[in-house]
């Protein structure tokens, strides 16, 4: 190209109100679109993700449900088979769990049991996360589940500009999808490009820094993490780790994960959910294969401790990921540091 | 009703001063359901309960400190800091437990109710729950299985007119929710929450019946909670300021407080010396929950599994926790 073309403009905003901003310009764009969910009307919901959108779309395409999680995601698989495009808010991840018959039997099901003769345009958002003392039944970060089951798709932005055009996406996706957000990450701000017709395909990881001593693999908040451990690594040990924001857990985007770590040759994978059969789990396994000859150490991973979230905060603060624990990790992988991975 | 009262009044003090932290659902207005379901209850009787747990909790005899140590998360409290306040639990009391997705404990108090009847024991179970849990197929489902398997469950509706900002006539296709159980053809009734003295005649009357005649009922209190939600709600979006001053001015303990000075079965000087013996019994548990320990971070896997065994095994799947479940499991078996 001759002439650069010029930057496309962009708003500051949080991760909430580009989640909103994204729910607002896809219920603007098609009539078919509708939110539905617990308190998201009048009360706005209960981290505000939906506020003003009542007040402006009417309890019609913003509808508000008593609590009746199974029934009210199974009346969206529903609709959505007759072709309305349900936005279904669950509070928090946790609560998905008296719905997890209608996602994973029914929603996850439809278009391959019935041989393709309808599909299920469905978004169920969500936010997950833990960290405030909240305690075991309302502190999970259990995507995987649904990014285990065929059928689903799932993704997790950790950015404004991801969380906006990630929604839209998953409104305009013809499958049923999770989308996940953060309790810690609404607050989290950024840049969002203006245009409204763009989105963010899903099925592509971002690399959110370059580098080329080891790769951090994450996805959710432990991506906003992770580049905060990348500028500690560099201010305190100078290594330059490039962070692969996963974004989308199914489908995974292996290439780009693969093609990094063929630089770095070394890779952490950070879960804020259990480790065990997780998200890092396939990560590591879909490395070891793409990377087999490309690795100088064992890929390794930080997860949530393998407990029920605890309520005492030092207990709580011993289960939960933090930077610390990731510095440290990474500071072993790089062989920098106290071997933490050995048994 | 003073006990816990005050308690939660110090609770809030206690949140805001961030010794106590997490999601904290104080039920001030609620006194005079709670203590009047849970009196009527005989040690063998068994409660599980919503996350909206403090007043159950000593209204079923569970010592204030060791409820006041739970919420500060020290080692000392019911759940041994484990839980916190939406996770009290007395297993030697009969409190089996507060619970934090609605309508969750319903399935788990038919289960309980089911053992007293396998075991043929004279004993009943009581459930209490919201009203917006009135919505979930939990509730239907374990109605259900207490009507054919005739089960000793009442099932307590603390109707307090929300569930968060949403109303029951909003949410409930049927807001009087006591004519629910009818669906299952068993009894339901509704009593005045505010008057403590008919809250526990209704309850006294539902357990006996469970206890003795098997069977199960559906018992609705009408009620306020005069606080949000939880401490991270005002409570205001949604109703009126003229709602809660009407609501505060029939107070269960200014209500009950007034009859039996009335009726001559209390003296003025009788009643202000309970509440002064109950308020040093309130900063006695705040001592009590300070000078208990915190659970070491040693312990972090402590009570995951019940036997040794397991508990080791699991203890050694430890990927990729730097600090975490590995290190710390070692510790805290002793090794
Ligand atoms: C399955 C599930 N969905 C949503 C929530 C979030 N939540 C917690 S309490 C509550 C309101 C319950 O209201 P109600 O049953 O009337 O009890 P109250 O809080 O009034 O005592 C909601 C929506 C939850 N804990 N579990
Ligand atoms: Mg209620």
């Amino acid at each position: 190209m001759s002439a650069t073309a010029p930057a496309p403009s962009t708003t500051t905003m949080t991760y909430r109100e580009a989640v909103r901003l994204a729910l607002r310009e896809e219920l603007l764009r098609d009539e078919d679109v509708f939110l539905m969910g617990e308190e998201i009307g009048v009360f706005e919901g209960s981290y505000k993700v939906t506020a003003g959108l009542f007040r402006e779309f009417g309890p019609i395409r913003v509808r508000e449900t008593p609590i009746s999680e199974e029934g009210f995601v199974g009346a969206g698989i529903g609709a959505a088979m007759m072709g309305l495009r349900p936005v279904v808010e669950i509070m928090t991840l946790n609560f998905i769990l008296v719905a997890m018959d209608q996602v994973v039997n029914h929603a996850a099901k439809i278009r391959y049991m019935f041989g393709g003769e309808v599909g299920c345009p469905l978004v169920i958002r969500t936010p997950n996360g833990g960290g405030s003392q909240l305690t075991a039944q309302h502190s999970q970060s259990f995507e995987v589940f649904f990014a285990h089951t065929p059928g689903m798709k799932v993704v997790a932005p950790s950015t404004p500009a991801d969380a906006h055009g990630l929604m839209k996406a998953a409104i305009r996706d013809d499958d049923p999808i999770l989308v996940v957000e953060n309790l810690q990450s609404y607050k989290v701000r950024g840049e969002v490009p203006d245009d409204p017709d763009r989105v963010v395909e899903i099925g592509r990881a971002a690399v959110t820094r370059e580098g080329s001593d080891i790769t951090l693999v994450a996805h959710s908040f432990a991506a906003t993490r992770a580049l905060r451990v990348a500028e500690r690594l560099k201010r305190d040990h100078g290594v330059d780790a490039e962070v692969v924001d996963l974004r989308s857990l199914r489908p995974l985007d292996t290439e780009t994960v693969a093609k990094s770590i063929q630089k770095t040759n070394r890779a952490l994978c950070v879960d804020e959910g259990w480790a065990t059969y997780g998200v890092s789990a396939e990560i590591a396994s879909r490395i070891q294969r793409a990377c087999f000859d490309d690795l100088d150490a064992p890929i390794e991973r930080v997860g949530l401790a393998e407990v029920p979230m605890p309520y005492a905060k030092q207990l709580e603060r011993a289960a939960i990921v933090n930077d610390d624990k990731i510095m440290a990790a990474a500071l072993s992988v790089l062989d920098l540091g106290p071997d933490v991975f050995s048994y | 009703m003073v006990l816990i009262r005050l308690f939660e009044e110090e609770v809030e003090r206690q949140y805001k001063r961030a010794r106590i932290g997490g999601y904290c659902h104080l039920a001030s207005g609620q006194e005079g359901a709670t203590v009047g379901a849970v009196h009527s209850m005989r040690d063998e009787d068994l409660l599980f309960s919503s996350y909206r747990t403090h007043g159950l909790a000593l209204a079923k005899g569970v010592d204030p400190d060791e409820v006041m140590g739970e919420l500060f998360g020290r080692e000392g409290g019911s759940a041994h800091g484990r839980g916190g306040s939406m996770h009290l639990l007395d297993y030697s009391k009969g409190y089996l437990g507060g619970w934090g997705i609605v309508a969750g404990q319903l399935p788990l108090a038919a289960g309980a109710a089911l053992e007293i009847s396998y075991k043929d024991k004279r004993a009943a179970v009581m459930c209490e729950m919201g009203d917006a849990a009135t919505n979930m197929g939990a509730w239907h489902e374990a109605l259900n299985l207490a009507a054919i398997w005739d089960l000793p469950l009442v099932t307590v509706v603390f109707n307090n007119k929300y569930g968060m900002g949403t109303s029951v006539e909003k949410a409930s296709g049927e807001p009087d929710l006591y004519k629910r159980a009818a669906a299952f053809r068993m009894h339901g009734e509704r009593v005045d929450g505010q008057d403590v003295e008919a809250v526990l005649e209704a309850s006294e009357r539902l357990l006996e019946m469970a206890r003795e005649e098997r069977k199960p009922s559906v018992l609705e209190i009408i009620t306020y909670r005069y606080r949000g939600h939880s401490v991270a709600d005002a409570g205001t979006a949604y109703r009126t300021q003229e709602e809660m001053e009407e609501w505060k001015k029939r107070d269960p303990i200014v209500l009950f407080r007034e009859r039996l000075v009335e009726e001559g079965r209390a003296t003025a000087a009788d009643l202000d010396a309970i509440d002064k013996r109950v308020e040093e019994r309130v900063v006695q548990s705040v001592e009590a929950a300070e000078a208990s320990p915190e659970p070491p971070v040693s312990s972090l896997a402590q009570h995951l599994y019940g036997d040794p065994e397991s508990a080791e095994q699991f203890s050694r799947m430890g990927p990729g926790s730097p600090f975490g479940e590995r290190e710390l499991v070692l510790e805290g078996l002793g090794r």
